[in-house]
């Protein structure tokens, strides 16, 4: 599944790198790719890991980067 | 400007005055560390708290740790001004940047603004507005005037011009009556339409566009690659050289503590790689956000590396530098009346979406019965066959008429013979022909003025036709009488030809040609509103049926990678630049900070002409 996930207060274009690879690393993770422009994370995973995978993705994104939320 | 962005502009100007107050007081000794550390705390608390949090977070080479270091570094070699001052410097630059980039954003997310809200439909007599999401195939809405058109459909009732601008680049409206196909994203400029919903919204013209240019940004181009993996190398490259300057001299020239640390500092500013991490993905973002304003939509921005290097542009004919929209321009019966004859020949194709097909359907003028047509079998590159009230009949070039071994002969009029053959009987031909697309010739002509060394036409139809074209245009090369396969054959041949660092476009309708469109380097379709081959198999895509607009892509992509180049020489200069003074001692750290945030913010602002502007 292939889904898009909404980002606020995405401030630094070399934080979103971060997250990016941070997010591309997690078990489970077919794809990751975090615009900075557009302010999104666009997110593949099998479907039956996705629920548990985005909260990850929230605790990951909190280490790497407070100030972004992740609009789920 | 958000909240948020006003109220740190509110802070950074708090953080000026008291900075300036603090400077004029005259006070000496611990007076004046506390006096400097007012306006210090105002404008940089968030810094500091930040730098605090990410390190308890594991993130070391962090902006914030790294700016944290630097100012209190200069606190702690009794540099009170510099330290307040180098925060503020980086604080406003930090509002610029956030600034810059908003807007930026902005005025992508206004090229993009063509997704519906809603569809209205009627129930119990009354309009409904409702999620275009949730309407299906076959049922009617209605468009007002002024309303954009919520999804693909045919017009049922009503009659009105449409803007489709924001779709084509064009700003002429086109004109709709019932019967004629729209397309989402357009906008209903004077009557009300009821419109019979032909596709799904996620199947829908919009819905496509919109998800082609929202994941342009994923496609990334090498200049892209190569930044994200400088970025990762670059700031512990200069922590670890910041490091080494404050330890290793002093302790070699036994002293000088407090004058290598501060140089050390001044490396520790410029170690964030923001203004190449930003600034070279906003300039193709930018390039592909102004070619989709003007029609032409890019897939990604290596696709836009791709078409600044094009040599060679190679033509499909039909429907690519001619109009597509044939005409019957003689009927030549051997047996059977005219009419019969057209009516054989519209039979046989009635099934076909050809362009050939399509003005044999008009010329007939009647509704096909296509109850007494069985057993339809298209031939590509040759034509049709299909059985007609049980006979056999044959529909297409002289090639298909070799092959089922039929004696025809040629006419003399130009333009494109369609024979006709039943069973094993010769009944007779009918000359179509096309025109040639007004500003075909102009494309030609701009293609050349952009650096393209070659033109070459390939095309399915007679050799007569096909060079009359080509020496109208001033093409360079062209070969005719080909089948798709020979296309692509061709256009390996082609390949070769070109020099290392050129590439090699096809432009082609998206009709018959995506092999060929997936075989060059990049594939252009043009005309593809509502095309979903094109859309699919093709790397840029032409909203219109211009070929004028190829040359516009070509400059577009050229003047986007000039922006791209520009802003990493000069990101890269200014910094390598300050590094080196800082190691030697003659650069402060306001230049240091200009050299973090200043060319991130002017970067930005360069990347931002790749949006507008043509050439």
């Amino acid at each position: 599944m292939k889904k898009v996930l909404k980002l606020q207060d995405l401030d630094c274009a070399a934080c979103a790198q971060k997250m990016e690879d941070a997010i591309k690393k997690l078990d489970g993770v077919e794809d990751a790719q975090v615009s900075f422009l557009m302010q999104k994370l666009t997110l593949t995973a099998a479907d039956e890991r996705f629920d548990d995978l985005v909260k990850q993705i929230v605790k990951v994104c909190k280490r790497v980067e407070p100030d972004c939320k992740i609009l789920v | 400007m958000t909240s948020k962005q006003k109220k740190h502009l509110i802070r950074i100007l708090i953080g000026c005055v008291l900075f300036a107050a603090a400077y004029l007081l005259p006070v000496t000794g611990i007076w004046r560390l506390l006096v400097f550390l007012v306006p210090y705390g105002v404008a940089g608390w968030d810094v500091l708290w930040r730098a605090v949090r990410n390190i308890a977070h594991g993130q070391i080479f962090d902006e914030n740790f790294l700016m944290a270091l630097a100012t209190v570094g200069a606190f702690c070699t009794s540099e009170f001004p510099e330290g307040v001052a180098v925060m503020l410097f980086y604080q406003i630059g930090e509002w610029f940047q956030s600034y810059a980039v908003g807007r930026s954003r902005k005025s992508i997310a206004a090229l993009m603004n063509i997704r519906p809200d809603y569809a209205n439909i009627e129930q119990d007599g009354e309009l409904v507005q409702v999620d275009p999401d949730q309407v299906a195939i076959g049922q009617v809405i209605v468009v007002k005037a002024g309303e954009k058109i919520p999804l693909d459909g045919v017009v049922l009732e009503g009659s009105s011009t449409v803007d489709t601008a924001a779709l084509t680049g064009e700003s002429l409206p086109r004109e709709v009556q019932p019967g004629d196909d729209v397309i989402s994203g357009c906008v209903n400029l004077s009557g009300l339409l009821r419109v019979r919903v032909t596709k799904a919204f996620g199947e829908s013209t919009v819905a496509k566009i919109l998800d082609l240019v929202e994941n342009a940004s994923s496609k990334k181009a090498q200049a892209e690659n190569f930044i994200t993996k400088f970025a990762r190398w670059y700031t512990p490259c200069v922590v670890i050289g910041a490091v080494l300057l404050a330890v290793v001299p002093p302790l070699l020239l036994q002293g000088g503590w407090s004058d290598w640390i501060h140089r050390a500092l001044i490396f520790l500013v410029i170690s964030c790689p923001c203004a190449l991490v930003i600034s070279v993905p906003l300039s193709f973002f930018g390039g592909i956000g102004g070619a989709s304003k003007r029609g032409i939509l890019v897939k990604g921005g290596n696709y836009l590396e791709v078409l600044a290097k094009t040599d060679t542009v190679v033509f499909d004919k039909t429907g690519t530098l001619t109009k597509g929209v044939f005409n019957v321009t003689a009927i030549h019966p051997d047996r059977y009346t005219e009419m019969q004859l057209l009516e054989l020949a519209a039979l046989a194709e009635s099934y076909s979406d050809h362009p050939i097909s399509r003005s044999l359907k008009e010329a007939y003028g009647k509704e096909p019965d296509t109850a007494r047509v069985q057993d339809v079998q298209e031939l590509s590159g040759r034509g049709v066959q299909a059985r007609i009230d049980g006979k056999m009949v044959y529909v297409g070039n002289d090639k298909l008429m070799d092959q089922i071994g039929v004696h025809w002969h040629p006419c003399h009029h130009v333009g494109t013979t369609v024979h006709v053959a039943v069973e094993q009987t010769y009944v007779g031909h009918i000359v179509i022909s096309d025109e040639i697309k007004q500003d075909a010739a102009q494309a030609i002509n701009d293609l050349k003025a952009a650096g393209v060394s070659k033109t070459v036409m390939l095309t399915g139809d007679a050799k007569p036709v096909g060079e009359q074209v080509a020496q109208q245009l001033g093409l360079d090369e062209v070969y005719t009488e080909l089948l798709p396969a020979d296309k692509v054959e061709h256009v390996e041949q082609l390949l070769k030809q070109i020099p290392p660092k050129g590439a090699l476009a096809f432009v082609g309708d998206g009709i018959n040609d995506a092999p060929v469109l997936s075989r060059a380097d990049i594939g252009i379709a043009m005309g593809a509103m509502g095309s979903d081959a094109a859309i699919e198999a093709a790397d840029v895509v032409l909203m219109d049926d211009q070929p004028s607009k190829i040359a516009v892509a070509i400059c577009i992509a050229k003047k986007a990678l000039r922006i791209v180049r520009q802003n990493i020489v000069f990101a890269l200069a200014v910094k390598a630049l300050v590094l080196v003074l800082g190691a030697l001692g003659q650069a402060n750290m306001w230049e240091a900070v200009f050299a973090d945030v200043g060319v991130s913010v002017l970067a930005i602002l360069n990347a931002m002409r790749a949006l507008h502007g043509k050439k």
